[in-house]
């Protein structure tokens, strides 16, 4: 009898506390925003719970595995997961015109998916091995590490994906200690190049126009996000009508269950990437704002968990992680209010899709791994 | 400059100094995308709900009317005919069975048609719609539409129908449409055309209805309506009327097409027939054929189970897909290397004593037969194997390749229609990259000499022989075949433009070509094919074949003992008129036989066709009937 409570003792302590409230309200949340975006076709809600439930065993046996086993544990996966995207530059299947699956012959797999979490692990893992000097040259390693797999999957070609790659990646790298000389005139780079683009876009969008770095597809895409009404049977069509969906939800929403855009198919791949839409016709702009702090709490628990955690690697890794949660929540409801171009970004907790979910499962497991082995407080005192 | 401290405390304030500066600039981000929101659903909210709420705005794509396919001469091989469909949204069609109990006063509804209804009806969204009858004739879509308004949630939606009135006729020209499917979708937004594809539920599939897809398809337009509370359109807001697609007039005749056709019979086999001058295709002939109207909706399993199974391969578009050994119709373009090359004067004469032995080995003419002593104009009219197996040493396999190809044998000629092969123009190149195995690889001198009558590896498409032949009739110009004469916008006074296409000169002696074209004309009056072209009142050339299925190996040929799948295959080229010609023709009859009896008679229909056709105002006609008449031939 004793023996059971302990272990039912130890198997609550393996989580977070406060990280698994945010988790289980965004379970609840996203279930219930799921009911309403598939109509009646409740197949899909019910491989939608189904998957919450793979995630979350995923979930409770990461947050079991020590730090330490998952450094160990750091470079095979790299390796294996960099080996699989070259199979699938030379072996892979081309679907819609870009070629992101391998064929195992027992399952299709998209290894461009776990990236997101090989990367930073393995990214952490260099700075751990490298903890006491980190020096000019040691950051030509990692920037490597980051751009190979980061080039692989933008062949695919998968700009979402690789966004979120290299996101994952260069917060490490950030974290572990990258020169503000060189980030901030990067950044003003960066607006000044997007300032460009706005003011200039009539030209650039002429059909001729090269971009010599970009696909023609995604030209079209940033294109059809300057003016959505250069496309309107097109691209043009989802910004359009995800812009209607979010706005005419208003200040409280159109009530659960009761949007129009959403009910009348107005909203493309509403139970996917453009979910956010759903919820926002709904639930109005109070409803929005909470969900955007609910995300924020996740973020900000993930950086505490970071914080306080003993090792670099434990640091870095939860660091990263925490921010990819940022990026994925940037990104894509930035595409569904307009901000930014459609690449196919879910909206984590939220969005359909088994292999995303379990993606969510498995960071979040590390995190309450990180957060159950802070070990004893050291440095803290001194 | 990135140089720290090591000790664990400044790491770890450092990290955290970069954790408040990271969320930071994430906490700024997130309140970017509430000021967004706020933007949308605050600030702009009475705009947003304008559109989404109270009317909410639909864009119903229209599809455009699909061109149609002409012959030459308007003849309509594709068309369009409007049918209508009645559809149902359930969640705003009330109650089903009390909808169907109205309904039924209205227009016919089929028990069958109900229960498929229903089913889909219980397999998707209430606010999906669904198809509860197909094929409204006008009169019942009239007598719904003045009762619609009893129905909300039920819509009268007309669509376009494809239809191929000449059924099997041209139907490997032609080619069918078929259901978007997903690989078609996938290559639609590959090419960035997929919006103009909503609305539409077809797209070409095979033939002209998939080469010329982009202009049969016309462009998409959209209605922008306001819908009610129970989804039935108020007003049209705005309109972008769709552009039907351009009418495609192809440069086949039809009535040469079905002269053609009917000519093989139940022969299985292709013939193509070009016009010398322009390289436009006259008629195009795959046997046996298929009706492409089975595909327009979906074919369904037992017909195509009967046409995938078919021995005789009715879906298989013959003359640019098979490829054949051409045999003794190789001989005038063998013939034409040898005097460009200088290998062999038109006059010098050759011993043909029924077989040429070369390296040990003993090559026969077909049927043994000797012709004694054989120049090249002989050689030709009464195709005397023995007299290009000798040429063959002379010419070597790689001048051979060389002089070849400009005409097109081996190569893809470019033709307006998919699925087409290049066959094999054999060369000593081509065997080493065909071949693995480093003893397979060399090309033996022996080979050289099959290659010469057009056996052996040589392996082309009748539509390259057909394009060869046009281009000897031409004199060497060359012009790319094609099937295309013009397209026509759809509207009334569309203008027609003409498709043209560049032509090549392959540098040739006149007198050289004469030679040829001499022999050829002869073939006809006293050689091989004299039997097939008697009595015609205009002088044609060509060429017999016999190409070669089975090896024998030295025991005799008997077409009757072997099976009809071994015998082989009878061809025949040629053009007519022999001095001006306007027609080229090439064709192979599978397991014919001799391509005298088989093969040739089917081109002296097709020339008789084309020269001769009475509606022509052509010198021709009553020399025909002279001709007749002096030869007591008329008709008893």
């Amino acid at each position: 009898m004793k023996k059971l409570m302990q272990l039912g003792i130890r198997v609550l302590t393996a989580f977070d506390l406060p990280l698994l409230v945010i988790l289980l309200l965004f379970t609840a949340l996203g279930l219930i925003v799921m009911h309403s975006a598939v109509g009646n076709t409740d197949w899909r809600f019910a491989e939608q719970s189904r998957n919450f439930l793979i995630a979350l065993a995923a979930l409770w046996t990461l947050a079991l595995v020590p730090p330490k086993m998952l450094m160990k544990f750091a470079p095979p996966v790299y390796v294996f997961g960099v080996v699989l995207l070259l199979g699938v530059e030379f072996f892979g299947q081309t679907s819609k015109g870009a070629t992101r699956w391998l064929d195992l012959g027992v399952a299709r797999i998209q290894p461009s998916e776990m990236l997101k979490i090989a990367v930073p692990l393995m990214l952490a893992w260099y700075f751990q091995r490298n903890e006491g000097a980190v020096r000019a040259r040691d950051f030509f390693i990692p920037a490597l590490i980051l751009l190979v797999p980061f080039y692989l999957i933008v062949r695919q070609p998968d700009l979402g994906t690789a966004l979120l790659v290299f996101g994952a990646g260069f917060f490490v790298i950030y974290f572990g200690g990258l020169s503000f000389k060189l980030l901030v005139p990067v950044m003003v780079a960066g607006i000044v190049g997007l300032g460009t683009l706005v003011y200039y876009e009539d030209a650039l969008c002429e059909p001729d126009v090269d971009w010599v770095v970009l696909h023609d597809y995604q030209k079209h895409r940033v294109c059809t996000l300057l003016n959505p009404s250069s496309d309107p049977l097109g691209r043009g069509f989802h910004t359009i009508q995800s812009m209607i969906a979010v706005g005419s939800g208003g200040t409280y929403g159109k009530g659960y269950m009761q949007g129009t855009q959403t009910h009348l198919d107005f909203i493309p791949e509403r139970t996917t990437d453009f979910i956010f839409a759903v919820y926002a016709e709904e639930f109005g702009f109070y409803g929005a704002v909470m969900m955007l702090i609910l995300y924020s709490l996740l973020m900000l628990r993930g950086l505490s968990i970071a914080a306080r955690a003993p090792t670099q690697f434990g640091r870095l890794l939860a660091g990263s992680l925490s921010m990819m949660f940022f990026i994925y929540v940037f990104v894509n409801i930035g595409m569904v209010t307009g901000v930014l171009p459609v690449v196919g970004v879910p909206l984590p907790f939220m969005s359909y899709g088994g292999t995303a979910l379990l993606t969510m499962g498995i960071a979040c497991g590390i995190l309450m791994s990180i957060s159950r082995h802070r070990g004893p407080a050291a440095g803290e005192a001194t | 400059m990135f140089e720290f401290k090591k000790t664990g405390k400044q790491q770890r304030q450092r990290f955290r100094l970069r954790a408040v500066l990271g969320a930071l600039f994430a906490l700024v981000c997130l309140m970017g995308l509430a000021g967004r929101l706020w933007y949308l659903q605050v600030d702009r909210y009475e705009g947003f709900s304008e559109r989404a709420d109270r009317n909410r705005i639909s864009i119903v794509p229209i599809a455009p009317r699909r061109g149609q396919i002409m012959d030459r001469n308007g003849e309509v091989l594709a068309r369009n005919y409007r049918t209508y469909t009645l559809e149902v949204v359930p969640a705003q069609a009330g109650k089903i069975d009390d909808l169907f109990d109205r309904l039924r006063q209205v227009v016919y509804v089929s028990p069958a048609d109900q229960r498929r209804f229903q089913r889909r009806v219980n397999e998707q969204s209430r606010y999906a719609t669904a198809v509860l009858r197909n094929n409204l004739n006008e009169t019942e879509a009239a007598w719904f539409a003045a009762h619609a308004f009893m129905f909300p949630g039920v819509d009268l939606r007309a669509r376009w129908v494809r239809e191929y009135p000449q059924g099997a006729t041209a139907a490997h020209v032609v080619g069918y449409i078929g259901r978007i499917a997903e690989n078609d979708i996938d290559a639609l937004e590959a090419a960035g055309t997929l919006g103009n594809y909503r609305g539409t539920e077809v797209i070409g599939k095979k033939g002209i209805e998939k080469t010329w897809e982009n202009r049969l398809h016309g462009k998409t337009g959209l209605d922008e309506v306001e819908v009610n509370a129970v989804g039935r359109p108020i007003r049209s807001l705005r309109r972008i009327d769709p552009v039907p697609g351009e009418d495609v007039k192809l440069s086949i005749d039809l009535t040469l097409q079905r002269v053609a056709e009917a000519a093989f019979g139940d022969q299985r086999g292709a013939l193509v027939a070009i016009e010398p001058s322009t390289g436009e295709v006259l008629a195009f002939v795959s046997q046996p054929s298929f009706d492409p109207n089975l595909f327009v909706d979906g074919i369904d399993v037992e017909s195509w189970r009967a046409l995938n199974e078919s021995p005789d391969h009715p879906l298989i578009n013959r003359p640019l897909y098979g490829t054949y050994p051409i045999g003794s119709t190789y001989k005038p373009f063998v013939a034409l290397a040898a005097l460009e090359l200088g290998k062999r004067s038109a006059t010098q004469r050759v011993p043909d004593p029924g077989y040429y032995e070369f390296g040990g080995q003993r090559f026969r003419n077909a049927g043994s037969v000797a012709y004694g002593l054989t120049d090249m104009h002989k050689a030709l009219v009464v195709s005397s194997d023995t007299y290009f197996y000798s040429l063959a040493p002379e010419i070597g396999v790689n001048a051979l390749h060389d002089f070849m190809k400009p005409f097109g044998f081996g190569q893809l000629t470019g033709i307006d229609l998919d699925g087409e092969r290049a066959g094999i123009l054999p060369s000593t190149d081509w065997k080493r990259r065909a071949y693995r195995e480093r003893d397979q690889q060399r090309w033996y001198a022996g080979e050289t000499i099959s290659v010469a009558v057009g056996q052996g590896y040589n392996s082309f498409t009748l539509l390259q022989l057909a394009q060869a032949t046009s281009t000897l009739a031409n004199n060497g110009l060359y012009r790319a075949p094609h099937l295309v004469h013009a397209v026509k916008e759809a509207s009334e006074d569309g203008r027609e433009r003409d498709v043209q296409v560049e032509g090549r000169q392959i540098p040739l002696k006149q007198a050289n070509v004469d030679v040829i074209k001499k022999a050829m004309a002869d073939v006809v009056v006293s050689g091989t094919a004299r039997r097939a072209f008697a009595n015609t009142p205009y002088q044609a050339a060509g060429k017999t074949g016999t190409a070669q299925v089975y090896s024998l190996r030295g025991a005799r040929y008997n077409a009757e003992k072997i099976d009809e799948r071994l015998r082989d295959h009878a061809l025949f080229m040629g053009f007519a008129p022999a001095d001006n010609p306007t027609i080229a023709v090439a064709l192979i009859v599978e397991n014919g036989g001799w391509g005298a009896s088989a093969a040739a008679p089917i081109a002296r229909k097709i020339f008789d066709e084309w020269l001769l056709r009475s509606d022509r105002s052509d010198p021709a006609v009553p020399v025909r009937q002279a001709a007749a008449e002096s030869t007591g031939q008329a008709q008893p």
